[in-house]
């Protein structure tokens, strides 16, 4: 058998199912991937070795029962974001205020991969509380890009994409509130999907921006995002903002486009999502993509969509505003960390201090922003007025679903930078969501997936598809057909190019 | 009590500008109950001032665009309601299992008021 940390999960599955590997050898050779690589990548926060064997030996004893597999994924590990919980597993949010907190229930999405039987190797790393774009914010230090270990592997879901791009898990749950999925995953050469803002559970999810955040899946390649995806999505009573509908057909949508491709379909490029603020070598591999997904079949139109100029401001009002007001639950009281309770101090000034001492700088400067954006005479200036714009960008999206099935732009507007070169300048982090953030203020499923290796900087760049509210389908069917072409050009997938890393010796 | 002292600070479509003053940054830090450092202060001062100028362009594009109801998600959503029955909550122990401190099975707090109250 091939090395088991190099297939996919759709192959690993089939191996599982068939019995030609025990899913307790799959999780081996993948516990024994991240002992060999993670002291230089930096993806896990924490590895659940004995959890997961257990999980293993559960699935192979179902198996030789006789039993059906609990699910396409069953026995197959996964890299799960150290801000979903799991009963039992220490949980941070990579914060110091929540050190040592070992969270006493499951999150849905965490409940539905153990019902399926995909067995969870860990906790990633990502920016404090997920604010941040490079996975510098994290209070236990930056986890490192796979294709160049001096740089970042994007955020806040950096641990995730860096698990996949490491070769350490083929699969993982990633949050995105401004582009934690997409912007990671386009940087490291892995495919990531947010879905529509409701679409799957945030109960258990530690909370940044209540009307943005969503949970989405992460992999190697497009399939298996989306078996991945059929794992964790659909309504969920305990999460008041998961919308009544059945989980999308996004498995039929990828057989879709890799069989007939995109023809037909129109296919927008978004006129305001190039130009300043994009590399060179990003938009040369986004105009060959286009180029591709014409080849393919389909019609491609330019759309106008003048609003999402004020995406980043409007964002950079709700996120705080909103985080402000979620991170309130971290009191010192009743869990996570409590500093200079000597007996003599009262309750506030032990909550001010155990903040001060708890939280990161992006943190407090998140929250104090917040907080003056929700003070009292600035709301409907600021806060009020945010939530208008994603009216006004909502609106251009509406208009440009009319000329088009499915819009496309670069994910993230560089290639993968040096760790450091923007940690003190928070405008300059801020505008890496350029291309993302409007797609999350209205709310939509958009995905990215690999186009291609900038020959600029001989990183890796990501396309990034968005859909209607709902369109999920249709996003995964581009996606599908793009990878397609891509690979019956170059004969082999992104992920497969990143360099060898140097295996520690133990 | 707070209003009056943020209050002093420019309205964002202000002509000149959104500067925070180091006392504001202080004052928005305690409303929040963020014990920072001076060193923090300094940084935050200057960081969030720009900040705040490259964010104020919201209120002018919406105020050219008149009657506009705001978005919160994108398939709306009202009245969410669930079913009234009883499910198992967390257990006693489960629940203090986290606590910084507890005493008799419940959470240990410090004292409500301080010394000044």
């Amino acid at each position: 058998m091939s090395d088991l940390t190099r297939m996919t999960a759709e192959a690993l599955s089939t191996a599982i199912s068939g019995g030609e590997v025990s899913a307790e050898e799959v999780t081996r050779a993948h516990l024994d991937r991240i002992d060999a690589v993670d002291d230089a990548v930096h993806a896990f926060l924490h590895v659940s070795t004995e959890s997961a064997l257990a999980q293993a030996r559960a699935v192979d004893k179902s198996r030789a029962a006789g039993d059906e597999p609990a699910s396409p994924l069953a026995g197959v590990p996964l890299a799960l974001k150290d801000i979903l919980v799991q009963a039992g597993i220490p949980a941070t949010a990579g914060s110091k205020i929540l050190e040592g907190w070992i969270p006493p229930y499951d999150a849905t999405v965490t409940r539905k991969l153990l019902d399926a039987g995909v067995i969870i190797l860990g906790k990633t790393n990502l920016d404090e509380f997920a604010m941040g774009s490079s996975t510098e914010n994290s209070a236990y230090g930056p986890t490192r890009n796979p294709w160049d270990l001096s740089r970042i592997p994007g955020g806040s879901g950096g641990g995730s994409a860096a698990a996949l791009a490491a070769f350490e898990a083929p699969l993982a749950i990633g949050t995105d509130t401004g582009g934690s999925i997409r912007q990671p995953a386009a940087v490291t050469g892995t495919v990531g999907t947010k879905p529509t803002y409701g679409g799957v559970s945030r109960y258990g999810v530690i909370a940044l921006a209540s009307s943005l955040d969503q949970v989405g899946p992460c992999a190697r390649t497009v399939t298996d995002t989306a078996l991945l995806h059929e794992v964790i999505a659909g309504y969920d009573p305990l999460d008041s903002t998961s919308i009544p509908q059945d989980v999308p057909r996004v498995l039929d949508a990828v057989r879709l486009g890799q069989r007939e491709g995109v023809a037909g379909m129109r296919i927008g490029v978004v006129k305001q999502l190039r130009g300043e603020g994009y590399q060179a070598g990003v938009l040369e591999s986004f105009d060959a993509a286009v180029a591709t997904l014409r080849d393919a079949g389909a019609e491609i139109v330019e759309v106008d969509c003048p609003h999402f100029q004020y995406a980043l401001a409007a964002y950079y009002l709700i996120l705080p505003s909103e985080c402000s007001s979620n991170l309130a639950r971290f009191d010192a009281m009743r869990y996570g960390l409590r500093v200079g309770d000597d007996g003599t101090a009262s309750a506030e000034e032990v909550m001010s201090l155990t903040r001060g001492k708890g939280f990161g700088p992006e943190v407090k400067r998140r929250i104090i922003l917040g907080t003056y954006a929700l003070s009292a005479g600035y709301y409907d200036a600021y806060y009020g007025s945010a939530q208008k714009v994603r009216t006004l960008i909502k609106r251009d999206f509406e208009n440009a679903f009319t000329a088009a099935d499915v819009l496309v732009s670069p994910a993230s507007p560089v290639t993968a930078f040096p760790i450091g070169e923007k940690v003190n300048d928070p405008l300059a982090m801020y505008a890496n969501d350029l291309a993302t953030i409007p797609g999350s203020l209205a709310g939509i499923p958009a995905m990215s997936v690999p186009s291609g290796i900038s020959a600029e900087t001989g990183l890796p760049v990501g396309l990034q598809i968005m859909g209607p509210a709902l369109g999920e389908e249709r996003i995964y069917r581009v996606a599908a057909a793009f990878e397609s072409a891509y690979a019956a050009a170059h004969s082999s997938l992104v992920p497969d190019s990143a360099p060898e890393l140097e295996v520690s010796a133990r | 009590m707070s209003g009056s002292h943020v209050s002093t600070v420019p309205p964002p479509s202000s002509q000149h500008g959104t500067n925070l003053t180091r006392d504001d940054v202080a004052h928005l830090a305690h409303l929040a109950r963020l014990e920072l450092t001076d060193q923090e202060l300094d940084t935050y001062v200057g960081q969030l001032s720009v900040i705040l100028e490259s964010v104020a362009s919201v209120s002018s594009v919406t105020a050219e665009s008149g009657d506009i109801e705001p978005t919160t998600h994108a398939v709306p959503l009202t009245n969410v309601f669930r079913d009234d029955v009883v499910r198992p909550g967390l257990s006693h122990e489960a629940a203090l299992a986290g606590a910084p401190a507890s005493v008799e099975g419940r959470f240990r707090v410090p004292q409500i008021l301080g010394e000044e109250q």
